[in-house]
């Protein structure tokens, strides 16, 4: 098997005197989808931030595998570098740029794939003007593998639900990734739009080889579609495995249905 | 019927507010005291009526927005001239030609209001980036517009050094103060950003006044020579003139710059960080290089337009970079219409010259433009000529 592009050991997070994290191993391998599932409040958005720079982790180590295919150490980045290296993430609460279009929220992704600073703005020379170009066409590229292109010079604030949860996994590909966490891209959506969502899923993992990470609630999605599940309860992995297994432990039964007080 | 009851209450309360001032008037030298009822009646009447006229208003603007949530982004008939170039070009050129035309029809007086006005465009233009673009609210704008003019005002009293050379020094300098000042002070956010580029403005000011063997304190510095041409000396009516082309030389590069910038990666990313700072870091925008680029560029126009300042004054102290002159400055990229180039032009203009020609009512001024102000922020909270979003309508043609 391939080196894992995602490599997390015993990694822990305090808010005070609150363990977040507590010791959490994870490892995400090329065009795998992995689910981190678990209760509210079970620290999986917490272990996002950690992985994406928001929070820097308490204790452990976070590795990635950079495009050079280096494997490197993450801890403490800025969230932009750990986006430079080729993780780029959606948000649990949909965190677009409301008031700009949803092209230029796509473009705003290519940010790291471009470079033209004050001077290419200012005298507008031949490979800005290229870089330009082709940072319009690749976003708009995007959107129409992600069914979006009918809105294209719509604010996105006037966007139906379902289509902001797409355009932020747009935003998110146009730095090309090579692995895209979601954070909970179901919600709030209806059974249709979930099933939509998870050809949607399955089509970029194949189209554009790359791991997928995402947080869920909707059990359906998560069995249909991944490859290995973690579950997490309390800070700490309570279990790993396929989802075949998963749907079977007992733990995992237990942390969501509760302790069978008669048996 | 319920609107001329509640109209009634408008007028009944402004009756009594206005009470104290309006009707009585206390002689102190021959210790009586005069009921002047018929002011009552006025302020009852004006009162009743505005305040019909306000509610109508409110009510138009209630319909305008609801229109607005329907979905359609309602583009306004200047916003469409100012967008298509078919209209817009021969009213460019007009204005273009007229500002050209304009020194030699009117009297140097008129003329230097003009380019005052000019400054002032570039001020607007300049903290356009860092408040419009960008959304960092800088209450200390004036601080680099002071750090221009000092620069070439002392500059040029100890080593002599020429307009030109110090042009882009005094540019320069204002933007190393700008990211001098970004480095520590970025992290923040919104208000508190606000108060410490605030509290920086009032160093900036404090510093002048009172470290005299550097700045001279309050006093100032005087006889800074005007822009030379060619190492021609020039008469004060042709240096106003000459001044004044040069503003407008200056005025069309900063509308050219800022354009550019705006249309461009780092403007996009200024935009973004204006709406969402957390998914622009996650979106991999460096938020500090972004912010400090928006700070330093804004500083630099900041730089520019205080040298000319300098130059054009000859004269110059800490009274002019007080707070206030932030605060106007501010008030024109609001009033004009955040991040739209047009409207900070116009608000500049509406801003500068209207005061200098309604000097007749010089008392009710400062009464006028407050109230301007707020009908201004009721009616048209986005700006007299909001900006137009940018539309990449030729992908669409493509395919």
């Amino acid at each position: 098997m391939a080196e894992a592009i995602l490599e997390v050991r015993e990694l822990c997070k305090d808010f005070g005197g609150l363990r977040a994290l507590d010791h959490v191993d994870l490892e995400i391998y090329p065009e795998q989808i992995v689910a981190l599932i678990g209760p509210n409040g079970a620290g999986k958005t917490t272990f996002f931030n950690c992985v994406t720079g928001i929070y820097e982790p308490t204790e452990g180590d976070i590795f990635v595998l950079d495009r050079k295919g280096k494997k490197r150490r993450i801890n403490g980045y800025k969230p932009n570098k750990v986006t430079e290296l080729g993780l780029a993430r959606t948000f649990q609460n949909i965190r677009l740029f409301p008031n700009m279009t949803v092209l230029e929220n796509v473009m705003i992704g290519r940010h790291t794939r471009t470079k033209s600073w004050i001077f290419g703005a200012l005298f507008r020379d031949r490979r800005t003007k290229e870089e330009e170009k082709e940072t319009i066409e690749v976003s708009y590229e995007i959107l129409k593998k992600m069914r979006l292109e009918k809105f294209v010079n719509e604010l996105a604030s006037n966007l139906p639900y379902g289509a902001q949860r797409r355009l932020e996994i747009a935003r998110a590909l146009a730095s090309e990734p090579s692995l895209l966490l979601l954070d909970e891209p179901a919600a709030g959506m209806n059974p249709q739009e979930t099933k939509e969502l998870e050809g949607l899923i399955e089509q970029i993992r194949d189209q554009e080889k790359i791991a997928i990470l995402l947080i869920e609630h909707d059990m359906k999605l998560v069995m249909n579609i991944s490859d290995v599940v973690y579950v997490m309860e309390y800070g700490r992995l309570l279990a790993k495995g396929t989802p075949q297994e998963i749907k079977e432990d007992e733990r995992v039964i237990k942390a969501y249905l509760g302790e069978d007080h008669d048996a | 019927m319920r609107k001329i009851i509640k109209s009634l209450q408008v007028s009944f309360w402004f009756m009594f507010l206005t009470f104290p001032i309006m009707v009585i008037r206390v002689d102190t030298i021959e210790k009586t005291v005069q009921w002047r009822w018929l002011n009552l009646l006025y302020v009852g009447l004006a009162s009743f009526f505005l305040s019909f006229i306000w509610r109508f208003l409110i009510k138009k603007k209630e319909e305008g927005s609801k229109k607005e949530e329907s979905g359609e982004q309602t583009i306004t008939i200047v916003q469409k001239i100012i967008s298509t170039p078919k209209y817009n070009r021969p009213i460019y050129s007009f204005i273009f030609l007229f500002m050209l035309a304009f020194p030699w029809i009117v009297s140097t007086y008129q003329t230097n209001i003009m380019i005052s006005a000019l400054i002032y465009v570039m001020l607007g233009l300049g903290l356009n980036i860092v408040v419009g673009i960008a959304g960092l609210l800088d209450l200390g704008y004036v601080a680099f517009y002071a750090v221009g003019a000092y620069a070439y005002a002392l500059l040029n009293y100890h080593y002599h050094l020429g307009f030109w050379t110090v042009l882009p020094i005094g540019g320069l300098l204002a933007a190393i103060f700008g990211i001098l000042l970004g480095i520590p002070v970025l992290r923040l956010r919104g208000d508190y950003l606000a108060i410490v580029t605030l509290g920086f403005g009032e160093i900036i000011r404090l510093i002048l006044e009172n470290w005299n063997e550097f700045s001279f304190g309050p006093s100032g510095i005087a006889n800074i020579p005007r822009p030379g041409f060619f190492g021609m000396k020039l008469g004060v009516e042709e240096a106003t003139i000459y001044i004044y082309y040069l503003m407008i030389l200056m005025t069309i590069i900063t509308i050219f710059v800022v354009n550019r910038l705006q249309n461009s990666r780092l403007g996009r990313a200024w935009l973004a960080l204006r709406e969402d700072e957390v998914a622009c870091e996650a979106m991999g925008i460096d938020r500090m290089k972004t912010k400090l680029a928006a700070f330093a560029l804004g500083a630099t126009w900041a730089g520019f337009a205080g040298v000319i300042f300098a130059a054009k004054t000859t004269f110059i102290n800490p009274a002019s970079f007080t707070f206030l002159e932030s605060a106007i400055i501010l008030s024109i990229v609001v009033l004009g219409g955040m991040g739209s180039i047009v409207g900070v032009i116009l608000a500049a203009f509406l801003m500068i010259l209207l005061p200098e020609y309604l000097r007749a009512f010089s008392e009710y001024r400062m009464l006028l433009f407050g109230a301007a102000m707020v009908l201004v922020m009721v009616f048209r909270p986005q700006g007299l000529i909001p900006s137009v979003r940018r539309k990449y309508v030729y992908e669409l043609k493509e395919r």
